[in-house]
């Protein structure tokens, strides 16, 4: 027998389930601290550029906040499938095409926007990533097709779409050939809430996002439906739930917050359609959606950390010329620990052989 | 289309093709053994950098094969130290291994970007090259596309012709009874991991060495997905992923044609086309569910505790 050996709990430790996130934090830092060294960097310097100097101007926190604001809608999204087994893994596709239908409709009525444009994009928006997502959808529901497969497929044919639409038909017709659309006007741009900082209307849409997906798991039916279906598949069978609809809510949730999300990006921060629209929140979403423990509030918390990483590693990168790429490894790492350390959530961890109980052996 | 370019255009089509053979035969085994790593992609980022960062090093593309195929299972170690060790869930940890792959891939390959490397030794038969239509594609090739094609019988014949293989699969359909007769689960599986990422790391050191031949971030495209559809899609049967990769090799091969006759459709359109057929021909094979459900091995992505 192994020295080391997991024995199972009786129950989930209530302890761990938020103390794995934590661990895995601290890991990630005590990993960052030794890569930084081997790449022959003052590894406290770097950590601090990393983690630390971000947060010390008010304009830091701001772009904390427009960064997270993406990551949340996705990731709240997702957690709702994630609870259902629905392995929506095309976020950022769906993201894409909410900028494209979003901003397309800017770009349609340029020169023509009123008060009624902005809420138009934000309904062209969530239905442009709906509208995505119920493809994997409509091919699982009928053809029993694998959801995380199509749904990925979907996000590069996504980006090509979009590449192909700023290459030609949403090219700024005075923008000498450059692939880039026209600045969105004043009337589709959506308000910046603090001034000073880049934060936009959309971290309300993300809040509120946060406190419907609450609503929907922890106090409805279907919420409850979809927890039943994620934990005891056999049972929701027994108990009559129908699995193709949670299959669809789930997924044109997860792909209309998305889909708000893209819309957010260039009727935000950006403010134009570009051929990179996001640096990769819909995949990041996934790590926040874990991170988060598939829990609305739990993914606020998540997605601020995470919009740290994509920060101190721009910030990284200027102060230090550390290369941007570390951010992807920092992500990646935290959900490998995360997921390491998830095991204490079920088991304990035994140091020595097992223990054989030999029969009368009471004394 | 002029008999002779039939020659060249199926050669171009088996050279597209041998990436998604490695890595698809290589996942092939592991699902075979109950064990679903999505991090195939990850996996082939990480052996295309470490395989070309080898062979500038070195000067050797040999020696960057047999690396890119190395840093491939250590990626996959850390899928089988997490799924196996500490029971992490299957789809998470495959994501995980993916977004980490592509993260490290580009950290380590930026130096290496934009920079020329020797060719890989090409296994020309004298004369036989020149023969009409086929002496190109079956005498032309490099080695690894040899390779990859010996790959299809072996794998098969590992599988279903030695006990080794039926032992792999045993643990596949019922990990329960196969660890109540003695075999030992999760060391067949672990080791089933170590190949499929050695043969992802392949893929990708073949993408970096020979096919493109560069470094650049992200170059493998969504191949290691598309590879993770080629094995549905051949309902776990070695032979018919040949069939599949010649097939998505084609409509590669037919789009970049298409592109560059200057084709009056935009060449991102052209691009989506392998991505679509994925969906498509995913589509066509899942919808039998009966088929799906005989074939699928019957522990996939279960996670395995003995008691």
């Amino acid at each position: 027998m192994s020295m080391i050996r997991l024995e199972p709990r009786g129950q989930a430790s209530p302890l761990w389930v938020y103390g794995a996130p934590l661990l895995a934090v601290a890991l990630t830092l005590a990993s960052g601290f030794v890569l930084f060294w081997a790449m022959g960097f003052n590894p406290v310097a770097a950590l601090r550029a990393f983690f630390v100097e971000p947060l010390t101007s008010a304009r830091g926190i701001g772009e904390l906040v427009v960064k997270a604001t993406p990551l949340t809608l996705c990731a709240v999204g997702l957690a709702v499938g994630f609870r259902a087994n629905v392995w929506n893994i095309g976020a950022e596709g769906q993201l894409t095409l909410g900028a494209i239908t979003g901003g397309g409709l800017a770009l349609a009525f340029y020169g023509e926007g009123g008060w009624w444009l902005l809420p138009l994009m934000v309904l062209g928006g969530i239905a442009g990533g709906m509208a995505w997502a119920a493809i994997p959808a409509f091919l699982r529901t009928r053809f029993n097709a694998s959801e995380i497969l199509t749904s990925l497929m979907l996000t590069y044919v996504a980006l090509l779409l979009l590449s192909y639409l700023v290459h030609g038909p949403y090219r700024d017709p005075d923008g000498f050939a450059f692939p880039e659309s026209r600045l969105f006007e004043e009337a589709a741009t959506l308000p910046v809430l603090v001034t000073g900082t880049r934060v936009h209307l959309g971290a309300l849409f993300a809040l509120a996002a946060v406190a419907g997906c609450w609503v929907l798991i922890a106090r409805t039916f279907i919420g409850f439906q979809i927890r039943v279906i994620g934990l005891t598949p056999a049972a929701a069978g027994y108990a009559g739930f129908k699995e193709k609809k949670i299959i669809w809510l789930t997924l044109l949730l997860s792909g209309g917050l998305s889909g708000l999300a893209g819309l957010g990006e260039v009727a935000g921060p950006i403010g134009q359609i570009v051929p990179t629209v996001s640096p990769g929140y819909g995949f990041t979403a996934i790590i926040v959606a874990f991170l988060g423990r598939l829990h609305p509030l739990g993914i606020v918390l998540a997605a601020l950390l995470m919009a740290l990483s994509f920060i101190g590693g721009e910030a990284a990168q200027i102060g230090l010329g550390l290369p941007k790429a570390i951010t992807g490894v920092f992500q990646g790492m935290l959900l490998f620990f995360l997921l390491g350390s998830d095991v204490l959530i079920r088991y304990r961890v035994r140091i020595g052989a097992r223990k054989t109980v030999s029969q009368g052996a009471t004394a | 289309m002029s008999i002779e370019v039939i020659g060249p255009v199926v050669a171009a089509m088996m050279t597209a093709a041998t990436p998604l053979l490695f890595a698809a035969l290589g996942e092939l085994v592991v699902e075979k053994s109950g064990v679903l790593n999505l991090g195939v992609e990850g996996m082939m980022l990480g052996g295309a950098v470490v395989g070309f960062a080898v062979t500038v090093a070195t000067g050797s593309s040999t020696l960057g094969f047999v690396a890119g195929a190395a840093a491939g299972a250590v990626l996959a170690s850390l899928f089988g130290l997490l799924t196996l060790g500490l029971l992490a869930n299957q789809v998470a940890t495959g994501l995980a291994l993916t977004l980490f792959g592509v993260g490290l891939s580009s950290l380590v390959g930026q130096g290496y970007v934009g920079h020329p490397i020797a060719d890989v030794p090409e296994l020309r038969i004298p004369y036989l090259t020149t023969l009409p239509i086929i002496g190109q594609p079956l005498f032309g090739q490099s080695l690894p596309v040899y390779l990859a094609l010996a790959a299809v019988p072996a794998v098969h014949w590992f599988l279903f012709r030695t006990r080794a293989g039926l032992v792999l699969r045993a643990v596949g359909e019922n990990h329960t009874a196969a660890h109540a007769l003695g075999y030992k689960v999760i060391r067949i599986r672990f080791l089933a991991v170590l190949f499929g990422g050695a043969m992802s790391g392949l893929a990708g050191a073949y993408l970096a060495l020979d096919y493109t031949p560069m470094w650049a971030e992200g170059m493998t495209a969504g191949r290691g997905w598309i590879a993770l559809a080629l094995v549905v899609f051949a309902t776990w049967k070695p032979g018919r992923v040949l069939a599949g990769a010649w097939l998505f090799g084609g409509v590669t091969i037919l789009q970049l044609h298409a592109q560059g006759v200057g084709f009056a459709v935009p060449s991102q359109l052209l691009s989506m086309l392998p991505y679509l057929a994925t969906v498509l021909v995913l589509v066509l094979i899942s919808r039998d569910v009966t088929r799906i459900r005989l074939n699928a091995p019957a522990s996939l992505g279960k996670i395995f505790y003995p008691d």
